[in-house]
């Protein structure tokens, strides 16, 4: 059998009777598509343009990020806007790869068992966030969303905030030495308008949301640090002056 | 910790290979002191400082669901050194032979292991899929509760299904594979066991961490680096398992299954490894930040995502298409040269497809053109192979009149073939701006998954679990029950998630005469809701199939004494092209 094998075929004889270059083989073949496609995107302009507008996730909004991811909802919402007619039309102008390049991870995200969220940012109130997060047929009467009335119950842990920004730092945000020394105190102040550390605050995050989450109460709960994510969605990019023809994809 | 092993692995296989079985014999007549292996002592040592040093992570986790998960690390690791010492204590002074009578001595405790636990992880699997849906056609079903939320359920049913379900099938035959097409004992005295328990425990760890709120948002890809670093370990003791068994094997040639096997083994070992650049937040905490962000975290999840089904859903069974179907036919492969174009071709494309899944992102054009067209060069290994594992049916064709498991075999390697047409037409962009994003996707990846995989593992069982137990399959009308229930239930399955997936996409870029967006996004979401019940039902249908399996497979172990047919299975194999 093996004699008949090896003069049907001679030339693959190597691969089929010494183990360790079958694997050196696989590992070959398996080696080129990767790099190629992988490497330049380290290099190339549209891949790493740093857009006018986009900053770091303040504390209480990487908070809010940290439960989207938890609450796994990438599996039904997808934040990458396609540059197609509908959806221009339906979610706004289409996404960046500026726009989510704070996002370790990306929530691009693959279905859409719920609408696109790049661009949700603003375009609902707070109070209408937080109804349709407790009971989202309260205000879409058909959704097929889950509940999460837990949210608003559970109060935001921000005790590792610190540590969060320290490890982001790490893999390449610019979270300053400041920004970090002050996690806490600009969490809190994102959601106290009349504190003394708003004006610091909105310095280090420009454009920053201040709502009112009665922080000192101890009132801050998960659902505000989610909301305060969901506002900012899309906000960053002001399009009436981003040239899009500066790095052509 | 490797070395140790391998130094055990290496010392015991060599004294313990006697090709002369007379001076065998002797050897173990030989009066011996018993002694600790390397391997024995070593392993307890690591695992004794892995219970201890957990314990102390538990103690001082910052979440409590960190602290639970390293508090189950350590009473698996302190249950692992007692079954290691017990098991001490109660074998022979000399470890199992190499070889009886010059007989391989296989090694199938861990291949049983396997493929029970596969069938468990198969019910769980299919039960939360099952649920899932359920909550998509009614999310009252959610009922408020983090714990069951889709969010966090359907990472458990894709994990389940994939690596709990299909990483232990491919575990289980490509351990026993390896042993019967190289007639040599599996390499490792307590690796192989190693292998089997650690990855199971590296499955409850995901799995559990899914439903406390821990992942990484990576689909397919969710368990956090201490999940992963514990897989790597035991990923890497599997390969040199593998490769020292095949190193070692008394047949000059390694037979084709072992290539896939091993093209699997590797392949995931390097993707793993590629996707999981991360820095933990600290190692009291479950919590790490990827290395990448945005474009090139989407770039580098899709190639390993679209390569998990490539390696992992793919190569893995193909290597079992390639040993169990001539096997259950009883006839060799179609064309040996195809199954080396198949081979080769298959790697070497597989690995460029990755950016179809990203299709009019922010990733650039020239990459997304480049996954499309290797996508559609893809087609052809794909249906090279599937042609090598139906051909490979001429002359028996009857058979499949008669021999359900053949049958589920068979119809996997068409669903092989449907499900990798589906899929280079779906890369092509103008197909896939339409089918993006909608329930098309869930189709296609079922119609391969339920079709394909699960198909493929049902007839591996089947034939594997009666010859590693030595016994009769307790009913093969049984069989047939569960082919066709799972057929059907495939048929309603798919049929409505392509309906659902191209009527939505056509609804969410309708446009009326007056050129506004005729649909709001929820009236895209109310027409899929009939839809979602058929799936519902293809699902249910799927999963009475697979009871109805393990009411077969439970009759099968528990019927008493070995029957003829089933000792002459195992003792003297039909000679395959594997042999």
């Amino acid at each position: 059998m093996s004699l008949s094998i090896a003069r049907r075929w001679p030339g693959h004889r190597l691969f089929e009777t010494n183990s360790i270059w079958l694997v050196i083989g696989i590992i070959g073949a398996i080696a080129v598509g990767g790099i190629v496609e992988v490497v330049p995107l380290f290099y190339l302009k549209n891949t790493i343009e740093e857009v006018q507008g986009v900053r770091p996730y303040s504390p209480l909004e990487l908070a809010g990020f940290n439960i989207y991811v938890r609450e796994g909802c990438y599996l039904c919402h997808s934040q990458m806007i396609r540059p197609l007619r509908d959806e221009v039309e339906r979610y706004g102008h289409y996404s960046l790869a500026a726009e989510s390049m704070y996002d370790h991870p990306f929530q691009w995200g693959s279905k859409r068992n719920g609408p696109d969220l790049a661009r949700v940012g603003g375009k609902y109130s707070d109070d209408w966030h937080r109804d349709h997060l407790r009971d989202p047929r309260a205000v879409v009467p058909t959704s097929i969303m889950p509940g999460y009335p837990f949210l608003e119950k559970t109060p935001l842990d921000y005790s590792h905030t610190e540590a969060d920004m320290v490890a982001l730092s790490r893999v390449g945000v610019p979270y300053t030495p400041e920004m970090i020394t002050n996690a806490i105190i600009d969490l809190k102040a994102q959601g106290t308008p009349d504190s003394d550390n708003v004006d610091a605050m909105l310095k280090r995050y420009p454009k920053a949301v201040i709502r009112d989450l009665k922080v000192d109460q101890g009132l801050l709960s998960e659902a505000d640090a989610l909301i305060a994510y969901l506002q900012r969605l899309g906000t960053q990019v002001d399009f009436s002056l981003y040239d899009d023809k500066a790095n052509i994809r | 910790m490797f070395g140790a092993r391998g130094g055990s692995v290496a010392t015991t296989g060599d004294t313990r290979i006697c090709p002369n079985p007379a001076q065998g014999r002797s050897n173990m007549a030989r009066p011996s002191t018993k002694s600790m292996t390397e391997g024995e002592f070593g392993l307890s040592i690591i695992l004794s400082a892995l219970a201890f040093a957990a314990l102390i992570i538990s103690a001082k986790a910052y979440t409590q669901a960190y602290a639970f998960h390293a508090a189950l690390f350590s009473a698996a690791s302190a249950f692992a050194v007692f079954a290691i010492l017990k098991r001490y204590m109660e074998r022979p002074a000399e470890l199992p032979p190499l070889e009886i009578d010059g007989k391989p001595n296989y090694n199938l405790g861990p291949v049983k292991f396997a493929s029970i636990a596969a069938l468990f992880w198969g019910i769980a699997g299919f039960s939360v899929g099952l649920y899932i849906a359920l909550e998509l056609a009614y999310p009252q079903l959610n009922f408020d509760l983090a714990y069951i939320n889709f969010g966090r359920l359907r990472p458990l049913h894709t994990s389940a299904v994939i690596f709990a379900f299909g990483g232990n099938v491919l575990i289980a035959t490509s351990l026993y594979v390896v042993q019967r097409t190289c007639r040599t004992r599996l390499a490792g005295d307590l690796a192989p066991w190693f292998v089997v328990l650690g990855y199971n425990l590296f499955i409850v760890i995901a799995g559990t961490g899914y439903l406390l709120g821990i992942t990484r948002s990576h689909e397919y890809a969710e368990p956090e680096w201490y999940a992963i670093l514990w897989l790597v370990v035991v990923w890497l003791t599997y390969f040199f398992v593998y490769i020292a068994t095949v190193a070692r094997r008394r047949e000059p040639h390694i037979y084709v299954a072992n290539w896939f096997y091993l093209a699997f083994i590797v392949t995931i070992a390097v993707l793993v490894l590629g996707n999981n650049t991360e820095v933990p937040v600290s190692i009291f905490s479950s919590k790490s930040y990827p290395l990448w962000s945005g474009v090139q975290d989407a770039m580098i999840q899709w190639w390993y995502g679209h390569n998990a089904v490539g390696f992992f859903l793919t190569a893995g069974f193909l290597a079992i298409m390639y040993y169990f179907v001539p096997k259950r036919a009883e006839r060799p492969i179609y064309s040996y040269r195809l199954s080396i174009i198949h081979f080769w071709s298959l790697i070497f494309l597989y690995i460029w497809a990755g950016p179809h899944h990203l299709h009019y992102t922010a990733l650039p054009d020239w990459a997304q053109t480049l996954g499309a067209t290797f996508s559609i060069m893809l087609w052809m290994p794909s249906w090279g192979g599937m042609i090598n594992g139906l051909m490979t049916l001429s002359g028996a064709w009857d058979k499949l009149r008669t021999d359900p498991v053949l049958r589920m075999l068979v119809v996997s390697v068409a669903f092989y073939g449907m499900a990798t047409f589906e899929g280079p037409l779906m890369s092509i962009k103008s197909v896939n701006a339409l089918s993006h994003y909608t329930d098309w996707g869930i189709g296609h990846v079922h119609s391969g998954s339920l079709g394909w995989v699960a198909f493929v593992s049902f007839g591996a069982l089947y034939c594997l679990i009666p010859w590693v137990f030595d016994r009769k399959l307790y009913s093969l009308k049984l069989v047939d029950w569960h082919f066709w229930l799972a057929s059907i239930g495939i048929v309603f399955y798919i049929s409505a998630m392509w309906v659902a997936g191209i009527m939505q996409g056509l609804m969410w870029r309708a446009y009326t005469e007056q050129g506004f967006l005729e649909y709001s996004f929820v009236e895209t979401t109310d027409a899929m809701h009939p839809m979602y019940v058929i799936r519902a039902l293809g699902g249910a249908l799927f999963l009475c199939g697979a009871l109805i399996m393990v009411f077969n497979i439970y009759r099968t172990l528990a019927s008493k004494g070995v029957t003829e047919s089933g000792r002459a299975a195992v003792a003297a194999p039909i000679l395959s092209p594997a042999e």
